[in-house]
């Protein structure tokens, strides 16, 4: 296992103030575009064995639709929004203006929507974490699949699994004021990237 | 109902007749199965990626498609299959997300397709069937009483190979 991962009790502390600061924006960002009040729960900051990360969304069959963008910088990464199923029909209805419900199947202009959903969230956030660290990063354009979640994280998990066994995940939930909506947003730092983002803060 | 066997991410499994091996959501990874029809004991492997030559540290070889199937191969032939019976089958590959510069890490899915034709070649052991590559993930599992392996997906239904 690499040594990057031998984290103390304070680094871990400031990764999940940066989560903290990054997602709170994020979550202000969400709130404003669709006009609800959007709680979420104090960023996880956990190294898990590469292969639980799919539980932590429900399991790997658990049908999401996710949001996937490079993070390009100093300290690269990906960033990974996923939705259940229910929660993205939920989401596009309310941007599209629809009745809730109405949606069953996401059409060029819905995935469109939730692209520039995950493209704001990410703006938002990383914008946070650059007030923090001074590391300045940018995302890359999004891109969208409905499937399995376990298929999903397969993009994010499969770099980690070259250079270990565990991952650092910084997730937060974002919840809906009428439950409507439940998304993770997951910043998975490219090994290398942890070491560039603990130095930034300064925390031993 | 016959045992119903989960396999994780990489992990592996072997069992025998009536068991049925599952392993739930691959995307990019590979679920390869061996399988001996007259013994009816058959394994199935979800690998990550195609070298373990490639990688830095790892505790886990059942990740990589070079170390995990001499691993399986070996605990199917200590269950009592016979090598020159074995076949294989496997299923996944594919690149979740499309990007115009995609990286080789997002086109792993073919790299481990590779990776394990070649391990199987090496190995001595017929591959007998494939459904691999595209953009969508699968959720496989092999019937240890016939050697049935069946793919499903979410938009394309599923199908045995």
């Amino acid at each position: 296992m690499s040594d990057e991962f031998n984290l103390s009790v304070n680094q871990l502390d400031a990764l999940r103030e940066i989560g903290n600061v990054g997602a709170g924006n994020s979550a202000t960002a969400l709130s404003q575009i669709i006009n609800k009040r959007i709680d979420m729960n104090v960023p996880k900051v956990a190294l898990v064995p590469i292969e639980t990360v799919p539980d932590i969304v429900g399991g790997p069959d658990t049908i999401v639709v996710g949001v996937f963008l490079r993070v390009y910088g100093k300290a690269p990464g990906n960033i990974l929004f996923l939705l259940p199923q229910k929660s993205a029909f939920y989401l596009v209805d309310t941007l599209m203006g629809r009745e809730h419900g109405t949606t069953r199947k996401l059409d060029f202009m819905d995935e469109s929507a939730l692209m520039e959903i995950g493209n704001i969230l990410s703006g938002a956030y990383l914008n946070a974490f650059f007030t923090f660290t001074q590391i300045s990063m940018l995302p890359s354009i999004p891109a969208l699949a409905m499937d399995m979640a376990g298929a999903i994280l397969n993009v994010v998990l499969v770099q980690l699994g070259q250079m270990g066994d565990q991952a650092l995940v910084i997730e937060t939930e974002f919840l809906a004021e009428d439950d409507g909506i439940d998304g993770h947003f997951f910043l998975v730092p490219d090994p290398g990237s942890l070491n560039t983002i603990i130095r930034s803060v300064g925390v031993e | 109902m016959a045992g119903l066997i989960k396999v994780g991410m990489a992990d592996y499994k072997v069992g025998r007749s009536p068991s049925i091996l599952i392993s739930y959501g691959l995307g990019s990874c590979i679920g390869v199965s061996l399988y001996d029809p007259v013994s009816k004991i058959g394994g199935l492997l979800h690998i990550m990626l195609p070298d373990s030559r490639q990688a830095r540290a790892s505790d886990n070889p059942a990740k990589f498609a070079d170390t995990g199937l001499p691993l399986m191969l070996n605990d199917v032939l200590a269950q009592g299959a016979n090598k020159s019976r074995l076949v294989a089958k496997l299923a996944g590959g594919a690149q979740m997300f499309a990007f115009a510069n995609a990286t080789d890490i997002m086109k792993v899915g073919t790299r481990n397709v590779e990776a394990v034709k070649q391990v199987l070649r090496t190995m001595g052991i017929k591959l007998l069937a494939e459904d691999t590559g595209g953009n969508y993930g699968r959720t496989v599992q092999i019937d240890l009483s016939n050697g049935v392996y069946k793919v499903k997906t979410i938009d394309r239904g599923e199908k045995d190979i």
